[in-house]
């Protein structure tokens, strides 16, 4: 979301035709436009030119294991749930330049980020992927130390989030109390009808993008339709966590036979923090010159499952699959509550579809539970 | 007690970037014991080195471009605003290119980070400084700090463990902190020719030490990490309640400000919410293997 002041609420109907003048609009204000395409037999978040490159008529079948896309009786744009990517790639990037070294007559001189990202508008934003970087936020920007790439990525991001009107088998985020409908934090929301969009604005940016788009009065039948679209992903949503104490429950529980149960199927392949919209681990590679005087740092994504994550003094701590993915289990929805306030996990089922395995967290949870045998 | 002798935390306002290093030179090099030496680094910007502060138990980044990044504890004087001494050990990549180096090479430094040893809670009590190793470096400057306030403290006890009799880092200040009213009892795992001193594991030198009154006592320890673990164990059993027990943590560390994640203990960031942790607080945790 721009960092621009907040208006009211006033809902317009935007017809399919004008839709693709959002484009040329978002172009007009400066915007690189990010949304979602098609790549690779998957749904993902590109950069994107028009309307062209949207999805239209795909949908995504989603399950433990397993995502395939398969065609729609209709034209929706955005009928689709979550792919692998989230908009972490954007704010968080995989690969970022985090500092430069130079060796100099006076030694060596050290600068911090040149990163100079574009004003992205992301498209599309889901309801648990705005509650992801709501949580991001919170460890990149609330703390001592502020994360110099996400701030200046996020804060001249503009948000264009789109309601769900279905979901996958996958989805849980009515559980984590983050979906499936936009509350909060976007710039502009949508909600997609077969004849086009109900969409409002919530910010000054936001309006203004909106007023130079050709809208009519959003009628109060199509309100209600839209109600109803909306309506129907909350009904499909059938996964469920207990979250009850799970702070508590998850960290009085270190011991517990299931760790080793997990472990005998979990792979520690690292897919779950890939695709974890939240996930923000991190490590730093030199990248020298061929003169070894120009040195860059460069900052890659890191996953707790990978094997020398804990290195330390020619061991490391986690030297198993069973620690790793009770750190990565604990940390999600425990010890993250300690550290940023928050869930770390805001219910999208990626870490469930892009698991080889199929291991599904919320079961996990209502093993150490006790709710199944 | 000197407010400097707290640990100094960022303003988020000034949203200064974590990851900028700045130059230091290496002003002398100390060889220690076999494979440790001490290297006083020194900023070339004369400003950063006239804000740098930093409390005792804190640690900085020093970066080697091309060869890495470590986090190494701060072993100097917080009053010494010159130079600020670093004790390392020859153990990895870094170090080992570091142990190449001469003075008057730069590299880079970020910090000070992490939490600093309790010294204002130290005020009208007892202190024992427990250590094991290369662990007596990040003490020194708590060592400094209770020495140059010495009046305001009761009973100060080193108790310091190392392999040999030649692995006793710093030996030669020995005499100069006892003078000075620190009571330096050392011990050794394995003898050598002409050691008169105790032979054995540090926690003995802990069960037998004398004039000690566990209710009015501030433990700081430091060590590998098994050290600690049979340090607190019988710090306890001498009657010592957890609250009154401080550890210094060791764990993987990358950005040193609680954003790359690799520091984590439970829901601790080693890097942030430590590297000086009060006992109780990090206890359930640290018997946990692989946690």
């Amino acid at each position: 979301m721009t960092t621009s002041t907040a208006v009211k609420s006033k809902e317009r109907f935007l017809s399919k035709e004008a839709f693709a003048q959002l484009f040329t609009v978002l172009r007009d204000h400066g915007y690189t436009v990010i949304g979602p395409t098609i790549d690779q037999e998957a749904i993902v978040y590109d950069r994107i030119h028009s309307v062209d490159d949207l999805p239209l008529g795909w949908t995504d079948e989603q399950a433990p294991g397993s995502y395939r896309l398969k065609p729609r009786d209709d034209e929706a744009l955005f009928g689709y749930v979550v792919g692998p990517h989230s908009w972490k790639r954007f704010l968080f990037p995989p690969e970022a330049t985090i500092a430069e070294a130079n060796k100099t007559d006076a030694g060596w001189q050290f600068e911090g980020t040149t990163d100079d990202p574009p004003k992205f508008a992301f498209l599309g934003v889901r309801a648990c992927e705005l509650a992801a970087m709501r949580v991001q936020d919170r460890v990149f920007l609330s703390g001592a130390y502020v994360d110099p790439i996400y701030q200046r990525r996020r804060s001249r991001s503009l948000v264009i989030a789109v309601n769900c009107t279905q979901a996958a088998s996958t989805c849980f985020c009515t559980s984590m109390r983050t979906g499936p409908q936009c509350t909060s934090g976007y710039d502009l929301v949508l909600t997609e009808l077969a004849s086009g969009f109900v969409i409002d604005a919530a910010t000054a940016e936001g309006a203004d993008i909106l007023d130079s788009l050709e809208t009519t009065v959003a009628l109060i039948e199509t309100q209600q339709e839209a109600r109803a679209a909306r309506q129907q992903a909350v009904q499909q949503i059938e996964r469920r966590m207990d979250t009850t104490d799970i702070r508590d429950l998850l960290l009085s529980n270190l011991e517990h036979p299931r760790w080793s149960h997990v472990a005998e199927r979990c792979l520690s392949c690292t897919n779950c923090t890939m695709v974890c919209p939240t996930c923000f681990c991190s490590s730093v590679k030199e990248v020298s010159d061929l003169s070894g005087e120009h040195v860059e740092r460069q900052r890659h994504w890191d996953s707790c499952f990978n094997f020398d994550f804990s290195y330390m003094n020619g061991g490391n701590v986690r030297d198993n699959t069973r620690s790793r993915y009770r750190q990565w289990l604990t940390h999600k929805l425990s010890s993250w509550i300690d550290q940023f306030g928050t869930s770390g996990c805001v219910g999208c089922g990626r870490c469930i579809t892009w698991c080889p395995v199929g291991i599904d967290l919320t079961e996990e949870v209502a093993a150490i539970r006790g709710d199944v045998p | 007690m000197s407010s400097s002798y707290v640990a100094p935390l960022p303003d988020p306002r000034l949203a200064t970037d974590p990851w900028r290093a700045s130059t230091v030179a290496i002003r002398a090099v100390r060889p220690e014991v076999e494979g440790v030496s001490t290297y006083d680094l020194a900023f070339q910007d004369e400003a950063v080195r006239a804000s740098y502060r930093f409390a005792p138990g804190q640690f900085n980044m020093l970066y080697l471009p091309g060869a890495g990044e470590i986090a190494i504890s701060i072993s100097d004087d917080p009053r010494n605003t010159a130079t600020c001494a670093h004790t390392i050990r020859v153990a990895g990549n870094v170090t080992r290119t570091l142990a190449g180096m001469k003075v008057g090479d730069t590299l880079g430094l970020r910090g000070p980070f992490g939490t600093s040893w309790p010294l204002a809670e130290c005020i009208g009590r007892d202190v024992v400084l427990v250590t094991g190793g290369i662990g007596l470096a990040p003490i020194r400057p708590a060592i400094c700090a209770l020495l140059h306030q010495r009046r305001q403290f009761g009973r100060l006890n080193l108790l310091y463990g190392a392999r040999s009799p030649d692995t006793l880092l710093y030996a030669r200040e020995y005499d100069d902190w006892s003078e000075r009213g620190l009571i330096v009892h050392t011990t050794v795992d394995r003898s050598a020719l002409g050691w008169m001193g105790n032979v054995g594991v540090v926690t003995l030198l802990l069960e037998r030490l004398r004039s000690f009154d566990p209710r009015n006592t501030v433990l700081f320890c430091c060590g590998p990490e098994v050290m600690m673990r049979f340090t607190v164990l019988t710090a306890l059993n001498r009657g010592m309640s957890p609250e009154q027990i401080w550890i210094s943590m060791e764990r993987n560390m990358q950005c040193a400000v609680g954003l790359c994640g690799h520091c984590q203990l439970g829901p601790d960031f080693i890097c942030k919410d430590g590297p000086v942790f009060r006992y109780d607080r990090i206890a359930p945790f640290l018997d946990v293997e692989g946690l």
